[in-house]
């Protein structure tokens, strides 16, 4: 075929352009000129046009003048015109867009045109870009053709057949006779799209299923002929026949065997025939291997043939390809579940794959792992596992830290070293590990009473070194001052003691408070240990004053809070002062269902999936927190050390948290409080401008569902109509708003307007909101959005 | 198959064949980000990758990158030898195919893929097929007379198939 001059000639001159904005002149020239010439009448060089036109489109310039003149050119009688018509209009037109419907009659026409090779482009035409209305046009044209043409059609036709059927779904019925008889034929293009269509078919309509599963014996005979004929050189890749129509009979055959005891039985024999006979030195033969082994464990295949699907998996885990390891890795993942045993053997080989060089490789080995860990393997795995760890690439890093805290929780083999592993996580990789992290460890180390020695020399180490990482920088205050009497004592028998002052154990903390680095969060941990060691030292009790009242002036108020509440602690009830400070009982396991009334617990939810078996605590614990709360129990009316509720939302849900998590016995003492305490659901301001207030509060209703009310009001001099709200959530996240009490809002506040939002969170993502507020005031419109992080009554992060 | 982008080494587009309905501007974000992120990776790395929710199959020939997106069900290891017979069906046509003979003749790459790949599966697994048709196509192109018939055994002069620039790999 000869070459388009003039297109040539234009690429050339559009190569030649050296900058930018020189491309761009070339460019718009010689856009003009073929507007140019689409306006002439009909002339030779139309097809070189509309070329030079699509050829423009793929640099990423705009090209939809073009759309009228494909529909044009595919209307000629030329071969050429139409042809270089219908590839603009599979580039240029997509069902969106209006002008696609204008093809419609043209399509028609040229299906039954008597040159093959017209009919050609309107069927590749259809199936690449025709739109449901088309199809629904065109079906039963297709289905002619699919019965009564030469194969060249016919092939073309069953794939048309496809499209429409992803479409169209009620079209699949049209097109199963025709696709049933297809499977006699004996060219393999036609073959081919039969089995396509098919499997097209039995996928979305059981019933269909049920019906193809009688050609199961004519499947097998037709891979029978693939995979024992002799060398046939048209269909021949590197020795395997056919491999993609293998391939394609394979997955028809998943299809058809999957729940079923009887086609299962009849593909046995040919299943284990592919797996042993076909050769695996080149990726085609390990193509056909890869899908006779997905067919095999997706079916009802009997114990042999899945020891050999499995070991095919095995070898492909030694192979050097790493696509082939990457492949084998994928499989074994969904069987990892079903045939333990059997993977496990593979073990070795697939925490190997944990070095290897490649991003995609090392996840699908980190998964398969975490899968694979088991109380008789957790040792070593978890050598392996933290040795991952500090060379993983961060996008994993999150996913490792989480899989292997629940590896470490659920087949811990001593407590020693469940605190070992976590520390060791914390100090490689502390930034990525979920806010659940501290409280959960914390519990771990007063459950472990005869480590608290250990632990808190280990970590007052840890915090010597690095006081960057958060989580750490947390738990090591928090022991330091529980246990701060322990690290003074200076002995301990589990691991070498430091030998440290007072000073330098109050220097510690100090520079932690002082720290840029550290959070407001760790900067309240650490002033609450400073308090705390004031009952565990002797010497610089006074050091521990003067540092408490500097933060009652500190400009972050919860902190600010904390120390005006220690000072009265040393001022007015300093005879208490002991008594309040002394050593935490040892914290239960919050379980989800045991709080007081509302799932608050199960409120507190992390942004991952997460992989954590049920009944995991989701501890809020503050230290300060437990200190009012035994604060209410010694007196109830210290004014000064209740906490106000101004510091937010969070704390009533807190207060019943912790309530239920201190000891059973608490309980019953708190349980005069617990209906104050139980705020009834707070209201909070979430957007305030231009006189216009949205106050937000919210209901749970259950686990996942959550009503949330917005109430707005108008505080300016004029009246405010069509009031509208808006909102979003994620994409997991479902919302159906209830219609709003009205649409304006009068002046100065007289009245409200109230809209109930209800949500359901099956997946408890973090909830967020962003609210559209639109309203139209003294003639003028107004709009503004807002974003709502945090509802009251939940909690987004445990503290 | 939703898509099949082939692009150079610098980022330059040189095919784009879609088989599913995007918007324009959703099509340019897809192949700038896509671009960008096979471009990045190195030489040795496995030619698989989970891009978004869909999974991405690359291969590269010479100064060209073949770029796949199929579904979570198709087989990879076969998407790599659909790449890889379109190659050879260039190669056969173009005659020790080059980027430049992409470039200069993108229609025709285009015509060879329509008749390889229909609606994002492959419809000719024989590739004698596929040339056959392809060269009778483009006789019947050549002819201004359009009424004229086809003569059957009409073969072109056979194409030179010695190894091509693409096929350094």
């Amino acid at each position: 075929m000869s070459p388009s001059v003039p297109l040539q000639e234009m690429i050339r001159a559009i190569r030649s352009a050296r900058t930018q904005c020189e491309e761009r002149g070339v460019i718009q020239r010689e856009c003009a000129a073929i507007r140019a010439q689409f306006r002439q009448a009909d002339n030779g060089g139309r097809s070189h046009n509309l070329a030079k036109l699509l050829y423009v489109h793929m640099l990423g310039y705009p090209a939809h003048f073009g759309q009228m003149e494909c529909v044009r050119m595919i209307a000629s009688p030329r071969y050429s015109e139409k042809r270089v018509g219908y590839l603009g209009a599979m580039m240029l037109l997509d069902e969106k867009q209006d002008a696609s419907l204008l093809i419609t009659n043209s399509i028609k026409n040229d299906l039954s045109h008597s040159n093959q090779y017209v009919q050609s482009l309107a069927l590749c035409t259809l199936a690449c870009m025709g739109s449901a209305e088309m199809c629904r046009d065109l079906a039963p044209e297709i289905d002619r053709l699919l019965r009564a043409s030469n194969s060249y059609i016919k092939k073309k036709a069953a794939l048309c057949a496809v499209h429409i059927v992803r479409k169209v779904h009620d079209l699949g019925e049209l097109f199963a006779p025709a696709a049933r008889s297809l499977l006699a034929e004996k060219n393999h293009g036609v073959l081919h799209g039969a089995v396509v269509l098919i499997i097209e078919l039995c996928e979305r309509n059981p019933e269909t299923l049920e019906r193809f599963r009688k050609t199961v014996p004519d499947l097998v005979q037709i891979m029978k002929g693939l995979v024992l004929s002799g060398y046939s050189p048209e269909h021949d890749v590197a020795g395997i026949s056919d491999p993609f129509l293998q391939v394609r009979i394979l997955r028809l055959l998943r299809i058809l065997g999957h729940n079923n005891e009887g086609a299962s039985d009849a593909m046995n024999d040919l299943l284990a025939q592919v797996a042993t006979n076909t050769d695996s030195t080149k990726t085609v033969g390990n193509a056909v291997l890869y899908e006779t082994v997905l067919t095999v464990l997706d079916i009802k295949s009997e114990s042999g043939l899945r020891v050999l699907a499995v070991n095919i998996l095995g070898r492909f885990l030694l192979n050097n390809d790493r696509n082939i390891r990457y492949i084998a890795m994928t499989s074994l993942q969904k069987i990892v579940g079903t045939d333990h045993n059997a993977v496990q053997r593979h073990r070795g080989t697939i925490v190997d794959c944990l070095k290897d060089q490649d991003a995609s490789v090392k996840r699908r080995a980190l998964e398969l792992s975490l899968a694979l860990v088991s109380a008789s393997n957790i040792r070593s795995m978890m050598k392996e596992l933290l040795l991952f760890l500090s060379s993983c690439p961060a996008e994993l890093k999150a996913h490792s830290t989480s899989g292997i805290f629940n590896a470490a929780e659920r087949y811990a083999p001593s407590q020693r070293w469940h605190i070992d592993t976590i520390l060791h996580v914390l100090t490689t990789a502390g930034g990525d590990v979920r806010d659940e992290t501290v409280p959960n460890l914390i519990q771990l180390i007063t459950n472990a009473s005869e480590l608290h020695c250990y632990t808190v020399h280990k970590l007052y180490r840890a915090l010597l070194t690095d006081i960057s990482t958060q989580s750490l920088v947390q738990v090591a205050c928090w022991c330091i001052g529980e246990y701060g009497d322990l690290l003074l004592r200076g002995e301990c028998q589990e691991t070498e003691p430091v030998q440290v002052t007072e000073d330098d154990v109050l220097d510690a903390l100090e520079t932690v408070l002082q720290s840029h680095m550290s959070s407001p969060a760790t900067r309240g941990f650490a002033l609450t240990a400073t308090m705390k060691l004031s009952t565990r030292i002797t010497e610089n009790v006074d050091r521990i004053r003067s540092i408490v009242s500097i933060y009652g002036s500190c400009i972050d108020v919860e902190l600010q809070q904390r120390a005006v509440e220690y000072n009265a602690l040393f001022k007015k009830y300093d005879h208490m002062r002991a008594a309040v400070l002394e050593r935490m009982p040892v914290i239960e396991k919050n379980s989800p269902g045991h709080t007081n009334g509302e799932s608050m617990g199960d409120a507190i939810k992390d942004i991952q999936p997460a992989k954590m078996k049920q009944g995991e605590p989701l501890l809020a614990l503050q230290p300060a927190n437990q200190v009012c709360d035994l604060l209410d129990l010694l007196g109830g009316s210290e004014e000064t050390l209740q906490p106000s509720p101004a510091t937010g939302p969070a704390v009533p849900g807190l207060l019943i948290n912790t309530a239920s998590t201190a000891g059973g016995d608490l309980l019953d003492l708190l349980g005069g409080l617990e209906p104050a305490l139980l705020a009834p659901a707070p209201t909070v301001p979430v957007y305030e401008n231009e006189g216009v207030t949205l106050t937000l509060s919210c209901e749970k209703q259950s686990d996942t569902g959550l009503t949330v009310t917005l109430t707005a009001s108008n505080s300016t001099d004029s009246d405010i109509s069509s009031f509208t709200l808006q909102a979003a959530v994620p994409k997991s996240v479902q919302l159906h708003m209830k219609a709003p009490s009205g649409d304006s809002l009068p002046a100065r506040g007289t009245a409200k307007v109230t809209q109930m939002v209800v949500l359901n969170n099956p997946n408890k993502v973090n909830l967020k909101m962003r609210v559209r507020i639109s309203y139209s005031s003294q003639g003028s419109a107004f709009q503004d959005t807002v974003q709502i992080d945090s509802f009251p009554g939940l909690n987004a992060a445990g503290h | 198959m939703q898509f099949m982008l082939l692009f150079s080494r610098q980022g330059k587009l040189r095919l784009q064949k879609w088989y599913v309905p995007l918007s324009d501007k959703e099509k340019k974000k897809i192949t700038r980000e896509l671009v960008q992120t096979v471009l990045a990776r190195k030489p040795k790395m496995c030619s698989f990758l989970e891009w978004r929710d869909m999974k991405i199959v690359y291969k590269r020939y010479a100064s060209l990158y073949f770029c796949c997106a199929i579904e979570n069900q198709d087989n990879e290891l076969i998407t790599l030898e659909i790449i890889h017979r379109y190659v050879e069906l260039l190669d056969k046509y173009f005659g020790s195919v080059c980027e430049l003979d992409i470039i200069f003749n993108f229609e025709k790459a285009y015509f060879i893929l329509d008749e390889f790949l229909l609606g994002g599966e492959a419809q000719e697994t024989s590739k004698k097929n596929v040339l056959k048709a392809i060269e009778q196509a483009d006789l019947l192109q050549e002819n201004i007379d359009f009424q004229m018939r086809l003569f059957a055994g009409v073969m072109l002069p056979n194409m030179v198939s010695e190894s091509s620039g693409l096929f350094q790999n």
